[in-house]
């Protein structure tokens, strides 16, 4: 059983606070929604696409502290990053969320191994990894038109 | 604080509730989660069952199994006495003129949906309107969605108030003379309003509009009079009245029920059946196709006994001063707000944390071994009428204490404590 200390690790909470990148982009980024039915939770995340690479990413919604925060640390994380190392790191964090990565991997994934601590708390899988699947989503979406 | 306030007595009141010895009745009251003792304060999502009706279920298994209605045998003849029993229960409880105007449903969902697809989709025309209101749960929309979608008719909704109460002058503006149907909850799942639903009877009825009423929270909470409600059409679910899932009620007028045509077909629910054509069983069973939940529905008579030898104007009296005690105290949190402020309420205290979603309310507490429900307690609407995304929501029964107030209360301490 996870402690709620685990679970609300500080740079969650500071990020559920403070979120970063926390903004609508205009029409040359790519866009998409997620959704969590159950609860209602809702995401919007922007990506900005220069050739192969993320220049940047954005996003804005309603969620609990774990989604928010795994918004503001994916919307980080990501810029920079190709298509496929952004969808590598996707896999990665599904894994680390999911429990079932190496201990010894962890450490790999830099600021979002905080998110370790969901693991343990199964029902908040959904929340953690919301914005990473709008996040491919967009990746995956059609070139804005007004380019 | 306390003092003030708590009603006192009224003359002719019932007898206070031994609330500790009643606790006793209901098993799983006395376990732990997360290793704290848990304190279940879910009651409008489902309640807890006594151990009356865990017995009953398990008695019908283990001594009583047999299908109703079928062959000669003296187990089945037992069920079946026993299951037409229950419906006269039931009938007895809701003061319900007949037993035949007592339909066994899966739970309030489906005996609303009973009614939009065999009422609704005999009666409904293009153009027609079926009046719901802002207040209702995804159960009491989605069904006449279906229905309107199907018939060409529309769907309207009484606005509420910010209090949380049904503006009815915007209901007499809004019942109009393509009105076929007024659906109207009784209890607020999301914001623990009680509605006037004896008035909104009579001012349908002044049009000739029958009215459905969502009882699945009054059930347990109310003493429910149906032939002094006058309602249409009742429908509750077992489980939230300390009974088992999947058992639920339709009470229904007995001219409407006549004229209804059957919505599912099957075993049970015909008189005869040739290849060209049947012909159908007489109410109830028209409406009681294939073998129902027989154990489920044993269960559910006991849950009704129970909570009649506890008396219903004994629990509303108590949960009352719960409701309350934990209005009072909830709302002395600093940067909390409560949503559902109307005047008459029962059982649900609905709230948000500026700054703290609900589900992390909802984590925090579940950590101290409270359950309380966050989310939009399938009422989409209610939460977009207030600006909210979610709702944290408390609702009480009779078995919970002052002392499990408190422990809320410290519990939302400490999520403060946590969040800022």
């Amino acid at each position: 059983m996870g402690s709620l200390s685990e679970l609300y690790q500080n740079v969650i909470l500071e990020h559920n606070r403070s979120p970063r990148n926390y903004r609508e982009m205009d029409a040359v980024a790519r866009k998409a929604q997620g959704s969590n039915p159950l609860c209602g939770d809702q995401v919007t995340v922007w990506i900005r696409m220069d050739g192969d690479v993320i220049k940047e990413a954005t996003f804005q919604g309603s969620g609990c502290a774990i989604s928010r925060a795994s918004a503001s640390l994916m919307t980080g994380a990501v810029a920079g990053k190709t298509r496929s190392e952004a969808e590598a790191l996707f896999a990665r964090f599904q894994r680390l969320v999911t429990g079932t990565m190496e201990p010894a991997e962890v450490e790999s994934l830099g600021k979002l191994a905080v998110f370790s601590g969901v693991s343990k708390f199964p029902i908040r899988v959904k929340c953690a990894s919301l914005s990473w699947h709008a996040m491919k989503e967009a990746l995956n979406s059609a070139e804005p038109t007004h380019t | 604080m306390t003092a003030a306030i708590t009603p006192a007595p009224r003359p002719g009141s019932p007898a206070p509730l031994d609330v500790e010895r009643l606790r006793d009745d209901f098993p799983i009251l006395a376990h732990r989660v997360r290793g704290k003792p848990l304190v279940y304060l879910d009651n409008a999502a489902t309640t807890q069952k006594p151990q009356s009706v865990i017995d009953a279920v398990t008695r019908f298994y283990s001594s009583e199994n047999a299908n109703i209605h079928r062959g000669v045998h003296y187990l089945s003849e037992r069920a079946t006495e026993a299951y037409q029993g229950v419906r006269e229960r039931v009938a007895r409880f809701f003061n319900a003129p007949s037993p035949r105007q007592v339909i066994f449903t899966r739970g309030t969902t489906e005996s609303i949906n009973l009614v939009a697809q065999s009422f609704g989709r005999s009666t409904f025309r293009p153009g027609d309107e079926i009046l719901i209101t802002g207040m209702e749960h995804h159960s009491n929309i989605v069904p006449w969605q279906l229905a309107a979608e199907a018939t060409g008719a529309r769907l309207k909704a009484v606005p509420i108030t910010d209090a949380g109460e049904l503006d009815l002058e915007a209901f007499d503006r809004l019942l109009g003379d393509r009105t076929r149907l007024v659906a109207v909850v009784h209890l607020s799942n999301a914001l623990g309003t009680i509605n006037p639903v004896r008035e909104i009877v009579t001012r349908a009825h002044a049009r000739g509009v029958p009215v459905l009423v969502d009882g699945a929270q009054s059930a347990s909470h109310l003493s429910v009079d149906l032939q002094a409600l006058d309602c249409d059409f009742f429908a509750c679910s077992g489980h939230k009245i300390y009974g088992p899932t999947g058992v639920g009620v339709l009470y229904g007028r007995e001219e409407l029920l006549e004229r209804m045509p059957p919505w599912q077909g099957g075993g049970d629910m015909i008189a005869n059946v040739t290849i060209e054509h049947s012909t159908w069983a007489e109410v109830p069973a028209k409406f009681e196709a294939g073998t129902p939940m027989i154990a489920e529905v044993m269960g559910f008579g006991a849950a009704l006994e129970y909570v009649e030898a506890v008396g219903l104007d004994a629990i509303a009296a108590w949960e009352d001063q719960l409701l309350a005690y934990a209005t009072a105290r909830v709302s002395e949190m600093p940067r909390t707000r409560l949503i559902g402020t109307a005047t008459k309420k029962a059982s649900v205290l609905s709230f948000v944390m500026d700054g703290v979603h609900p589900h992390d309310v909802g984590a925090v507490l579940d950590d101290d071994g409270i359950a309380i429900r966050a989310g939009h307690h399938c009422a989409q609407p209610v939460m977009q009428r207030f600006g909210v995304p979610a709702t944290a929501r408390a609702s009480f029964a009779f078995y919970n204490t002052k002392a499990e107030v408190d422990a809320l209360v410290l519990g939302l301490k400490r999520v403060r404590s946590v969040f800022g």
